[in-house]
């Protein structure tokens, strides 16, 4: 059985303006589709990637999956327990501790009032749990000085702050970490670091990863499958090999043709076409269509459901 | 990994806190210094003011009809006693009933700006967080609070307090009273700032982090959000405080406040000016100069830790 299964998970969000500002200006409720009947499942020991453009609903899926946020429909089990539904306090208590967040900004996500000491071993704290020499032994874990617990989040750097959140992570002895965007706001040489950190821990510890990033390169060798979402949708899901050497959804194809590649010094790259449609208002039918090459009448008027072709997972009526 | 220099030697944690920014800025503006100088002196004889005070002015035994209108140091004309800043009408030391009024007018405006601070900071913090209907009515009732002068705020309050509790009490309770009402006609600064400060805390990521792991409301606002937003709320705290003073002052000038019995700064001005046209004036200006002294280097000092404490001035 897969630690997650995420099934038809739809969020939906009121953009509506204030109840007087619609009456003046006749205007009807707006709601903004984040997400869109996404279904995944992530076997444990193994590392999901999620990626996908600005607004493509990818952190909205990571928040959801943590219980930060509840679905509009659909559900998230983790272990047979949704977070959303679940009533039993131990049920949910016994899911939060195996789940953890590592964030995007390693600004914002320590509380700058607080030691380093007390920041990693808050999860574990916060449910009376014995925390003696637990930060020490993290920090060294991450690659930090046990010395460094005594200090304020302000005497490190980005790569070493994103250290310390990855240490509060494991505090838990969680099963999945959550990575929303772990290395997008780190310098190139940090992320490879920090990268390289996450995958030993991973075999040390067991742990599972949901990883989400816009950035293709950077999850190709860490994923065991790879999922693209576009405006909400999940359009193609496959192992990094497949999706790399034979890309089966026209939007795949794009992005692939998009990304800078080292052998191919001198070859013109094609840059991406069109923009993200408005997610208020999404196209009907395939929400790609109005920017495919290979659009049909078809495209247009029916949403394409997932096929399994050949060991992917694809949404698109052309592809074979 | 290895070690690069030998691990230094930690300061002392008084060492540190001379080295800090906030230390260093303390130390070179004057302003900062001097006010800060008179606000400690003020405190601590007005704490201290049964041992320095001269005359208990309030013990009916000591005093001597015939030392009244002591002009200031001059022996009086029949009892040959000299008094620094001269005596009153019933002989009373003016230096001491100053001291003793300080003490009535530094106490209820701490207490006032504790309770005002204590009130707000939690309306803030609860209204900033959980938003809704909950911010919706304390925010609409702070805005309408804000429509009227605090004074007349405190006074409404103290009239209503002063009409429903028996008579013979009025004047213990009076103290009270006044800090109840002078407390209740300040919290809306607090509540406003820690509500802006608590907006924009409670969508970064440390708090979402204290979320996922199962933290309650009340544990991220008290343990998470409320040590973010204090830094305000302390520069708010002492320009405050010279706000209450003067209020208290105020409505002691009035005749509504402390009551003759325990007189502070404010009883006094009002009992001064009585004699000012007859010529004491040094009933009244003294408790008045001090008065002044004392709101002037409070808001001084407040407003030398709000430029302090910004840190786009820095």
């Amino acid at each position: 059985m897969a630690l997650v299964d995420i099934r038809n998970l739809t969020r939906v969000f009121d953009v509506s303006k204030p109840w007087l500002n619609r009456v003046v200006e006749r205007r009807d409720k707006a709601y903004l589709t984040a997400v869109s009947d996404v279904s995944f499942e992530i076997a444990e020991r193994s590392v999901y990637a999620l990626v996908g453009e600005s607004g493509s609903g990818k952190s909205t899926i990571g928040k959801m999956l943590v219980g930060l946020q509840g679905p509009t429909s659909g559900a998230v089990e983790i272990r047979g327990t949704d977070l959303a539904r679940e009533r039993d306090a131990a049920k949910i208590d016994a899911v939060r501790r195996d789940i953890q967040m590592i964030f995007q900004d390693p600004y914002a996500s320590l509380n700058p009032r607080w030691k380093v000491r007390d920041i990693i071993v808050e999860p574990v704290a916060a449910r009376g749990g014995d925390t003696a020499g637990m930060a020490e032994r993290l920090l060294e874990q991450v690659g930090l000085s046990a010395r460094d617990a005594g200090k304020f989040p302000h005497e490190f750097s980005g790569g070493q702050r994103q250290r310390i959140c990855i240490a509060r992570a494991l505090a838990s002895e969680p099963k999945l970490i959550v990575c929303d965007e772990p290395t997008s706001a780190l310098d190139v040489s940090v992320q490879a670091q920090v990268l390289n950190l996450m995958s030993d821990l991973k075999d040390e510890f067991g742990l599972t990863y949901l990883f989400i990033s816009h950035d293709l390169t950077v999850v190709q060798h860490m994923a065991d499958r790879i999922g693209v979402l576009y405006l909400g949708r999940l359009v193609e899901e496959a192992s990094p090999d497949q999706l790399f050497d034979d890309p089966k959804h026209p939007y795949t194809q794009m992005l692939l043709a998009a990304a800078p590649k080292l052998d191919a010094f001198g070859r013109d790259v094609s840059p991406p076409t069109g923009e993200i449609p408005d997610p208020i208002n999404p196209p009907k039918g395939c929400a790609y269509h109005p920017r495919c090459p290979l659009a049909a009448e078809i495209c247009s008027a029916e949403r394409p459901e997932m096929r399994d072709i050949r060991g992917a997972r694809v949404a698109c009526h052309m592809a074979e | 990994m290895a070690e690069i220099s030998p691990s230094p030697v930690e300061p002392s944690r008084l060492r540190r806190a001379f080295d800090s920014d906030f230390a260093y800025k303390f130390r070179t503006s004057p302003v900062a210094v001097v006010s800060a100088t008179v606000v400690l002196l003020m405190v601590l004889s007005a704490v201290f003011a049964p041992l320095i005070a001269p005359y208990n002015p309030f013990d009916p035994g000591s005093l001597n009809l015939m030392n009244g209108f002591s002009k200031p140091m001059e022996p009086n004309a029949f009892t040959g006693d000299t008094f620094w800043l001269g005596t009153d009408d019933q002989g009373r030391d003016v230096f001491s009933t100053i001291l003793y009024g300080m003490r009535i007018s530094l106490f209820v405006g701490a207490a006032a700006v504790l309770f005002a601070m204590v009130l707000g900071v939690t309306l803030g913090l609860i209204a900033g967080y959980l938003g809704g209907w909950t911010e919706t009515i304390i925010m609409r009732v702070a805005d309408v609070q804000l429509t009227f002068p605090a004074i007349l705020v405190a006074m409404l309050i103290f009239g209503i307090a002063k009409g429903v509790t028996p008579v013979e009490y009025r004047d213990q309770m009076a103290i009270w009273v006044l800090i109840l009402a002078i407390g209740l006609s300040d919290w809306v600064q607090f509540a406003r700032v820690v509500r802006g400060a608590t907006l924009v805390e409670k969508n970064k990521e440390y708090v979402q982090a204290a979320r996922l792991i199962g933290r309650t409301k009340a544990a991220i606002m008290l343990r998470h959000i409320l040590p973010n937003v204090l830094s305000p709320v302390l520069v708010i705290a002492t320009i405050s405080l010279a706000l209450a003073i003067i209020a208290e002052a105020t409505l002691s000038f009035l005749g509504v406040g402390a009551p003759p019995t325990q007189p502070s700064l404010g009883t006094l001005i009002r009992i001064g000016q009585g004699f000012l046209f007859s010529g004491e004036w040094w009933i009244l200006l003294f408790p008045a100069v001090t008065l002044l002294a004392l709101a002037l280097s409070v808001n001084l000092l407040g407003d030398w830790l709000r430029d302090a404490l910004n840190p786009r001035l820095r």
